[in-house]
């Protein structure tokens, strides 16, 4: 209450004079005329450049200590060069460790990370749909159960999971990790909104004047119209699928199956206690390889990501 | 009006939901009712131990014995710190970050906008595995550069542990929400500002009193999302701690729970206590929407 939802009327204690109203050509207002040195144009820019100082270097660390020996790996300072490029002899080390199994990690994640956040993108823009455009009962009880699905956290579900899937004969199994992927209420929910702002009543409404079955007009007139809805949602399973760990920790014991993350995480800890000093470039150079692909993916699809966290946020 | 039209909505509608619905019953509904069940039993090794175990009805007895477990509640503790160091500083960071992009004095947007958000695209194990390194004493340059500027700490030590995993939030999270808030500013609309303007608020105040509360809705998404983001924390203390036993195998609730499961072998306690953690979160994330969303009605 003590929030003001409309504008102050107090004017504030100003200390420069009200500023001419002229109407600016757009929103971008003009720095004030007495600009404290925070504010200043150099001020800003330096603070956002030092934040990015904090978001950049510990990736400017894992790009140099790929290219570094071991030796110079615990041996040089971490924000420099090594003495010489190890580069190439640490990705060859990194593809044929342990009869080339890196490869395999990254061909599993592909496998849940991308063919699975394909499927839940395509299941949850599905399910958007009917909730946003068609009628059927029990539609709004429905939907709150895709909300509690929101609401409950993945990795509470983990154990829960494991123990359905010891009961199947499903643990250690590719379905194990593959199947929990599919399914992405906050997909559905981002659909739903996506498909009230992008596809207009108007066109269905003109499609089944036309005699259009319904089926029909989702494949052939609204699935095309939400297609950056779609790229939104399989971003974001996709991340999520990419970052999950715990469930594969639990699932997976066979080294076949694993997805990067968890083989990553293994070679970490036989490096750490094991007493292998040697997987630990390998950790380092695996998760630099794992890594480069991922931000390239963000780098080209920008729009894509930006739109969708936009449409959850204001909504 | 149309009987053939309803019908075919319907229809079209099951068709469209049960790829989806079928799937949330089986990975999310099925595992919540199955690990309930279980949850009210626990095995007890019969006879000398050479007869294996035998499931014994149990009642509540697994929730009594999580909820009176130290180690369990602790590890609520543990998040409640980790949050109320993590949420501030991320949302506070994100919030000013985004506000000065929007201030329109700062150059190269769209650069500082990707850079601040790369972090994201970093799985939060790999970012874990960085900054071990910068934690170590002996090989990371910050704590060399921190030791030069007469700051000593050790990251790695229990005392810290909130600290430095939270730190690792911070980096991953903090671009990701500033893009959000960013957006959100970008969407006020401009008489708003403009009025502000006449009626004299400098930059500093019509951010404070302008646009924070007009981006209030997402702001308190972020938050929520980030609280249900919390409770699950597992990944960042599990590779921090591997090689030491600074904070303990139940230094979390999931840590808890995986410690219950595959080290002691209860899985009637880690089902319950799994349960808790989800029932926490959901009603969590629903007073915080209610809260919210009660915040934004004058």
């Amino acid at each position: 209450m003590t929030t003001p939802s409309t504008l102050p009327t107090a004017p504030a204690p100003a200390p420069a004079p009200a500023a001419v109203p002229a109407p600016l050509p757009h929103r971008r207002r003009r720095a004030p005329k007495a600009p404290s040195a925070l504010l200043s144009r150099a001020g800003v820019t330096a603070l956002l450049a030092l934040a990015t100082l904090y978001t950049l270097l510990p990736l400017t660390w894992l790009l140099l200590s790929s290219t570094k020996s071991r030796a110079d790996l615990f041996g040089t300072n971490g924000f420099a060069p090594g003495r010489d490029m190890h580069l190439a002899e640490n990705l060859e080390q990194l593809f044929t460790a342990d009869g080339g199994v890196y490869l395999r990690w990254i061909l599993n994640t592909v496998a849940y990370a991308g063919v699975g956040a394909l499927l839940a993108a395509v299941f949850s823009v599905a399910a958007g749909y009917a909730f946003d455009k068609l009628a059927f009962p029990g539609k709004e009880r429905l939907f709150s159960l895709v909300l509690l699905g929101v609401m409950v956290p993945g990795t509470a579900l983990a154990i829960p999971l494991f123990l359905l899937a010891a009961e199947a004969g499903l643990v250690n199994t590719f379905w194990s990790v593959f199947l929990p992927g599919l399914v992405f209420p906050f997909g559905v929910y981002l659909a739903r909104v996506f498909s009230a702002s992008y596809v207009p009543d108007e066109v269905l409404e003109a499609a089944r004047m036309d005699g259009a079955s319904e089926f029909r007009a989702f494949r052939t007139i609204a699935f095309p119209m939400l297609a950056p809805g779609f790229v939104t949602i399989f971003l974001f399973q996709f991340t999520q699928i990419w970052n999950s760990f715990f469930l594969p920790l639990v699932m997976l014991s066979d080294q076949d199956l694993y997805p990067v993350n968890l083989g990553l995480y293994v070679w970490y800890s036989s490096a750490l206690s094991q007493g292998h000093p040697e997987d630990y470039l390998l950790a380092v150079v695996g998760s630099l390889v794992a890594v480069a692909p991922l931000i390239a993916v963000f780098l080209m699809l920008q729009r894509f990501w930006k739109s969708g966290m936009t449409a959850g946020a204001v909504k | 009006m149309a009987t053939p039209s309803t019908l075919g909505q319907r229809r079209t509608a099951a068709l469209l939901l049960s790829p989806f619905l079928g799937l949330f019953a089986a990975v999310t509904l099925a595992p919540l009712l199955y690990a309930a069940w279980l949850s009210l039993f626990t095995t007890r090794t019969s006879g000398l131990g050479f007869g294996g175990t035998e499931s014994v009805f149990a009642g509540w007895d697994n929730y009594v014995r999580a909820l009176s477990d130290p180690e369990f509640l602790d590890g609520f503790l543990v998040v409640a710190a980790y949050c109320a160091v993590y949420i501030p500083v991320m949302i506070g960071a994100a919030l000013a970050l985004a506000l000065l992009l929007d201030s329109g004095l700062a150059k190269a947007r769209s650069f500082f906008q990707l850079a601040l958000f790369l972090p994201h695209a970093v799985p939060g194990l790999i970012a874990a595995l960085i900054w071990v390194y910068l934690y170590t004493p002996g090989l990371s340059p910050v704590i060399d550069l921190l030791a030069s500027g007469g700051i000593r700490v050790d990251f790695l030590s229990a005392d810290h542990a909130v600290l430095s995993t939270a730190n690792i939030a911070v980096w991953e999270w903090t671009g990701y929400n500033m893009v959000i808030f960013y957006a959100a500013l970008q969407a006020v609309p401009r008489e708003t500002l403009d009025a502000a303007r006449v009626d004299g608020a400098g930059a500093v105040r019509t951010a404070l009193s302008v646009k924070v509360p007009m981006i209030r809705p997402a702001v308190a998404l972020a938050v929520m999302f980030t609280v249900i983001g919390s409770i699950q924390l597992f990944t960042e203390p599990k590779v921090i701690y591997n090689a030491s036993s600074a904070i303990g195998s139940s230094w979390t609730p999931n840590m808890y729970v995986q410690t219950a499961a595959f080290q002691n072998n209860d899985f009637g306690l880690a089902a319950a206590a799994s349960l808790l953690i989800a029932l926490f979160a959901a009603v969590l994330s629903f007073a915080v929407t209610r809260i919210s969303r009660r915040g934004s009605k004058p």
